[in-house]
């Protein structure tokens, strides 16, 4: 079945926010739809004419070279024409609101708007300023809704079912929008999910999203079958919330050493860009009898095809520019 | 250590950690305690070299001071590891907690180790190192507290100094409690007590001298109490030294918070009247409080919601001490008087002396960790002989440290360390005139 020939409705609301809002229905129904797209990549022809005609706005008003890459080539490859606008490049830095930015490039008629801003609740806020379909493509410490869908694509395609899966999420928790997204997706799909990290980088109450709380990362670990690490924003934790990136390897780094007391078997991920020596070894991120870090960057591009067709869906259903 | 046999017989036994209070014996073997109990040793020959014939005196746990300050490294004309322990050995005092404020500051894994090693290599007496709970004690980043740990840094503290910046705080006792370490703190809020030398009140406004009112201790006594309540970090107030920080101390206990404090031996026995004509001897970080204050700390300790009694050690050169009050540097040497002003306490009726002996030994030893502070089977023979009843006049001349900072020169005590032992050696014996 050609992906392009599944055209039945799969997400109800019209944008992609964030994974709280998600049913397990929705979420099963996008991570089957990324499988199609999988296949359609690793094809010697990987372009589908599905979006042709439609327009996808990437406006990241954050530096991201992994997600934005990721987003352009998801929608060339399904046909729309991307444009790119970064912060550096947009009026913004002419002084002018996020709204006044939005609501001009809505002007421009785009269908999908891709947006990363450094605060949280700026989708959302878009979202309900705008007529096209808005993704979060990360807000703040809020979610990073398709990187969510891209780990689990990738750990079902491991592992199958999400049900008996324990998945330890190590690091900066309180900062992370990964985290959030991950701790609302794994937790609806049936996975028990722990929290590893100093209660420097834990929120006050992560308790209250029904996971397990550990500070010690070896206690964390124990068991285990999915390692995520998250990335460790050096340029901003040092002395504040860690005093110093040694002691941060040494207590929260991943090694073998750690990794040992992880289910055997266990499996390793990483959103990227890592930070070496901080809160990944070499040895363990290099490894690829565990590591999944290249599998998500390829489940990446697969998984925002899925959202954006599945957006489509929505626009030919309201019957705006129907192809 | 001494791996021969050391037999105490004929001693009154105090044991704080277990309560016992009883005529009996002790046996060190290879440097620990072999045995203790009332029964032992009632007819062992006195005359044999390893008998110690402790004639009815009291055989205690060797004394924790848990605030110390030295000079070494960077000022060790003021004092060093070495002359410390020369004068904690004669306090009957087995193990000093030194505080971080050195030049350089402990706040890096290395000094903590040169602090041990220096430590077994000069010292008669244990030491053990708090590091800096902040870099450079400046308040802003905290330290690396796990590797710090690991190095041996029994508690984390910014010494006598507050961290004024509450989210700065915040985190670090965030951060300390991941790792289950304590934290000690200073109180003395920084812009009220900058520049101030003396309690505020009528004293200091009688001889013209700018000074810092209670509330400074107690409103960051009140703040750290939030940010334990908020992050579960285990804590403990280095000082406190008025009635209403107790008060607060008092509450945040009945609720259960992880928070215990000391106080300081001369802030049980002077008062503010003490400074007199502008006796720089008399000045000290928190200031001398008022008689109120004074006689509430030391129902403090007879109630045992003030945990532990230290010296607040703090040994400056007579330079910096001859100087106008306002200009004269804080800190008062205490570890010789220590033990006899906390005697004090038991011998003006407040309370009993094995109560009095807790919050020098078994109390700081719990709070810390720390493998002492008991007359326990297995424990490191750290011990002390004490005179309770001795009464002499002390002369500074006669102290062991290199400085003579005293507050007491000329007073009148009862009590004094006779022997004292660490892991089964003498490292003091008063009759020998070491």
């Amino acid at each position: 079945m050609s992906p392009a020939a599944a055209a039945t409705p799969i997400l109800k609301a019209s944008h992609l926010l964030g994974i709280e809002g998600l049913s397990v229905g929705e979420i099963t129904a996008l991570l089957d739809l990324g499988d199609e797209y999988v296949a359609l990549g690793r094809a010697k022809e990987k372009k589908s004419p599905l979006l042709k005609g439609r327009t996808v706005i990437n406006l990241f008003f954050e530096a991201s070279t992994r997600t934005q890459s990721s987003f352009e080539l998801a929608g060339k490859r399904l046909g729309a024409d991307v444009m790119n606008m970064s912060v550096r490049t947009s009026s913004v830095s002419k002084g002018e609101t996020l709204i006044d930015t939005a609501t001009t490039l809505n002007a421009m008629r785009p269908d999908i708007l891709i947006v990363r801003h450094q605060d949280s609740g700026a989708a959302e806020m878009l979202a309900r300023k705008l007529d096209c379909c808005v993704v979060n493509a990360g807000d703040g410490s809020h979610e990073h809704p398709t990187q969510a869908l891209l780990d689990a694509l990738t750990i079902r395609r491991r592992r199958r079912s999400f049900e008996e899966l324990t998945v330890a999420i190590c690091g900066d928790v309180a900062h992370s929008r990964v985290a959030r997204s991950n701790i609302h997706l794994l937790s609806k799909m049936g996975a028990r999910v722990r929290l590893v990290a100093p209660r420097t980088l834990l929120p006050a109450d992560a308790a209250r999203f029904g996971v397990e709380i550990f500070t010690d990362m070896r206690e964390g670990l124990k068991g285990v079958d999915i390692v995520m690490m998250l990335r460790l924003q050096t340029e901003r934790m040092t002395g504040a919330f860690i005093p110093s990136m040694r002691e941060y390897f040494r207590f929260w780094g991943l090694d073998r050493e750690k990794l040992a007391y992880a289910k055997p078997g266990a499996l390793v991920m990483h959103p990227g860009p890592m930070n070496r020596g901080v809160e990944i070894d070499s040895a363990v991120a290099d490894d690829i009898e565990v590591s999944l870090i290249h599998e998500q960057v390829e489940m990446g591009v697969a998984i925002r095809m899925a959202v954006l067709d599945a957006l489509s869906r929505g626009l030919a259903q309201q019957g705006r520019n129907t192809p | 250590m001494s791996n021969r046999r050391t037999v105490f017989c004929n001693a009154r036994l105090i044991d704080p950690a277990t309560g016992l209070d009883a005529k009996g014996g002790l046996l060190v073997e290879n440097g620990k305690i072999a045995d203790a109990g009332p029964r032992l040793f009632g007819d062992v020959d006195r005359a044999d070299p390893e008998v110690i014939d402790c004639k009815g005196l009291v055989l205690a746990p060797g004394l924790i001071d848990m605030r110390v300050f030295t000079g070494e490294p960077g000022s060790e004309h003021r004092e060093t590891l070495e002359s410390a322990s020369l004068a904690a050995a004669a306090g009957g005092v087995t193990t000093i907690v030194v505080m971080p404020n050195t030049d350089p500051v402990i706040d890096e894994p290395s000094l903590v180790d040169f602090i041990r090693r220096r430590a077994q290599a000069t010292a008669c007496v244990r030491v053990a190192p708090m590091a800096a709970l902040t870099r450079h004690l400046a308040g802003e980043m905290m330290t690396e507290v796990g590797l710090l740990m690991e190095a041996g840094a029994v508690a984390f503290t910014d010494g006598d100094r507050t961290i004024a910046n509450t989210r700065v705080l915040r985190r670090a006792l965030a951060y300390a409690s991941t790792f289950g370490a304590l934290v000690v703190g200073h109180a003395e809020d920084p812009g009220l007590a900058d520049g101030a030398a003396m309690t505020e009140g009528e004293y200091a406004m009688r001889l013209g001298i700018p000074a810092a009112p209670t509330a400074a201790e107690t409103m960051i006594v009140e703040r750290d109490i939030r940010l334990v309540e908020l992050t579960g970090a285990r804590y403990h107030f280095g000082q406190i030294s008025c009635r209403a920080s107790l008060e607060n101390v008092a509450a945040a206990k009945q609720r259960g918070l992880p928070i215990t404090c000391g106080v300081a031996a001369h802030h049980l026995a002077l008062n503010e009247l003490d400074v007199g004509p502008y006796y720089t001897f008399m000045k000290v970080k928190p200031p001398l409080r008022s008689e109120t204050d004074r006689a509430a700390m030391v129902d403090g300790v007879a109630s045992g919601l003030i945990d532990v009694i230290v010296s607040s050690h703090d040994p400056q050169a007579a330079d910096t001490k001859r100087q106008p009050f306002s200009q004269a540097a804080f800190g008062a040497v205490g570890l010789e008087t220590l033990l006899p002003v906390a005697l004090g306490v038991h011998h003006n009726g407040s309370a009993d002396l094995l109560h009095v002996l807790k919050a020098l030994t078994a109390a700081p030893a719990k709070i810390l960790g720390l493998n002492a502070g008991t007359l326990a089977k297995g424990a490191p023979a750290d011990l002390v002989l004490i005179d309770p009843g001795a009464p002499y006049v002390l002369d500074p001349d006669k102290l062991h440290s290199r400085a003579r900072n005293t507050p007491f020169e000329g007073r009148r005590f009862q009590g004094l360390a006779m022997k004292t032992f660490v892991g089964g050696e003498c490292v003091f014996d008063r009759e020998a005139g070491q």
